[in-house]
């Protein structure tokens, strides 16, 4: 019975997103209308565009702005995070601001940046990294400020001190919570990238879609909205296997305690 | 270390009122700080005061601005599409949630399919959206709102449905309390929390998704003011508008924590701690 159900899961798993990929190849073959081209035109136009014509010319130079953002943001935001999260009238003083700045939507801020820094790629990387910033920021706060008493007291009782402290007790027990920041910011950093680079670029993934768009190119458009689709995906999926690897004493005792 | 016992009697509500004002007033003054020195940089010519106006005269632009229709009107434009998208998208996930919360089968066919299209930013779609929505952009801003909310909405709600204890459930049955009523008043109830945080965030998101919409494609609202202010280079009524935007969301998030608050007093992550 039971051996026949899961048979019967593994089953819908497979099946659901095979019909769906045969139902969009109907309905796009059929009278979908010139705004949905056929499915395999989109496949031939992925393959024609991303395998590896335009990966050094626009996929690099998107994911580099992406990363170089991205990272300025963690290290940022968690040293940010260590010094408020230790200092607690900097915090109250520095909250008001913070939730402020957080509460900005991250598009109203790209006009500030062309202004500001121009449309090169540092412009780009700015704006990623400032968006970025705060979930990682806050969460490494939280969790520095949070940290349970006995597991500092542990730590004078065996005279950790200074950096061996801050790097192997505080940054380790708020890891969890810096995790969580950095997997909020990891899809903002990817909108920013695509949104920065529709409005003001000369290349990047974002600006080849907006081009395909303004010239008509429709199967081309679609091959880059896959894309990007495939990469957010991507990016999910390594990071889950980063935070397992570096959270798995955490998830283990917590599984434990179950 | 003890705590003393306290024997005066807890303080009166107006008190407590003063006091929360006063603590208030106490954190801001971080603000009032940085404020300053904003000022003080930008007019000492520090920082560059030709596409950084000193927060003065960008808060007096905004208090004139203020009074002209122009900004209220941009603002309702802007909530109507949030409102809309966020509608839209509890009338999809909502639903849908519970019934793949509940049903396995109908949760195992389609969580490969949830699983590939949350990820995907869904400012990807707005190419898209321009072909499609060319008749009226205010359309389509709504239509990306509505994609982008829809998936933590939705997976929340999932989590929540399916985080119901067995126990709970099985202790309905064995009182013989009919199915519907099981669902409505033990798997509701404890999936409510989760539904909640789903809420907030897809509110979040769906204000975003709004503003990006209106600043990429020009579709309306508190976004168009924004770029428009840019392309006519009134630098100051630029971050006005910002400020606006900010407002927004700090606005919707508050309500939003306020509801859930008073909506969830009985839940144990809203419980005011005693201590």
């Amino acid at each position: 019975m039971t051996r026949r159900r899961s048979a019967l899961y593994i089953a819908a798993e497979v099946l659901t997103p095979l019909l769906i990929v045969i139902g969009v190849l109907i309905f796009t073959n059929g009278s979908a209308g010139f705004y949905f081209p056929p499915l395999q035109d989109v496949l031939v136009a992925f393959q024609r565009n991303w395998l590896f014509d335009r990966f050094g010319t626009d996929i690099l130079p998107s994911l580099g702005r992406l990363f170089a953002g991205y990272l300025i943001a963690v290290v940022l935001g968690v040293a940010l995070g260590v010094l408020l999260g230790h200092v607690r009238w900097l915090r109250r003083q520095m909250s008001p601001i913070i939730e402020f700045l957080r509460a900005i939507p991250p598009p109203a801020l790209l006009p500030f940046t062309i202004i500001a820094i121009g449309v090169d790629s540092s412009a780009k990387i700015a704006l990623i990294a400032f968006i970025c910033i705060w979930p990682v920021l806050l969460n490494t706060m939280d969790g520095i400020a949070g940290i349970e008493p006995t597991i500092k007291d542990t730590g004078i009782v065996y005279r950790i001190r200074g950096r061996d402290s801050l790097l192997f007790v505080e940054l380790r027990a708020a890891s969890p919570q810096i995790f969580a920041g950095m997997r909020t910011a990891l899809p903002l950093a990817l909108i920013l990238m695509v949104i920065s680079e529709m409005v003001a670029s000369t290349n990047g993934i974002g600006y080849f879609v907006i081009q395909s768009q303004r010239t008509f190119a429709i199967a081309d458009m679609w091959s880059g909205i896959v894309l990007l689709g495939v990469l957010g995906y991507l990016l999910n999926l390594i990071f889950t296997l980063i935070e397992r690897r570096a959270l798995s004493w955490y998830l283990g005792a917590r599984a434990t305690t179950r | 270390m003890t705590t003393p016992l306290r024997t005066e009697r807890p303080p009166s509500a107006a008190a407590r009122a003063v006091r929360r004002i006063l603590h208030a007033l106490g954190s801001l003054g971080g603000v009032v700080v940085v404020l300053l020195l904003c000022e003080l940089l930008i007019r000492v010519g520090v920082l560059p005061g030709r596409f950084l106006p000193p927060p003065s005269v960008v808060l007096l632009t905004l208090a004139t601005e203020l009074t002209t229709p122009a900004p209220w009107l941009a603002m309702l434009d802007t909530l109507r599409g949030w409102a809309f998208g966020l509608g839209i998208a509890t009338a999809i996930a909502l639903p849908l949630g519970l019934l793949l919360g509940s049903n396995e089968l109908a949760y195992r066919a389609l969580r490969p399919v949830i699983e590939f299209l949350r990820p995907v930013p869904s400012v990807a779609l707005v190419p898209l959206v321009f072909l499609l929505f060319s008749y009226d952009l205010g359309d389509g801003k709504i239509f990306l709102a509505a994609f982008a909310s829809t998936w933590p909405l939705l997976v929340q709600t999932i989590y929540g449905v399916r985080n119901v204890l067995p126990v709970q459930i099985d202790t309905a049955r064995s009182f013989h309390i009919p199915s519907f009523d099981v669902a409505t008043r033990v798997v509701l109830p404890s999936a409510i929390p989760f539904i909640a945080t789903g809420f907030r965030i897809a509110s979040t998101v769906s204000l975003i998704l709004v503003l990006t919409g209106e600043i990429v494609i020009n579709a309306g609202g508190v976004g168009e003011a924004i770029n428009a202010a840019r392309e006519g280079s009134q630098v100051a009524l630029m971050y006005a508008y910002v400020i606006l935007a900010g407002l927004l969301g700090i606005l919707i998030n508050l309500v939003f924590r306020a509801i859930e608050h008073r909506a969830l007093h009985w839940h144990p992550s809203h419980r005011v701690v005693a201590a």
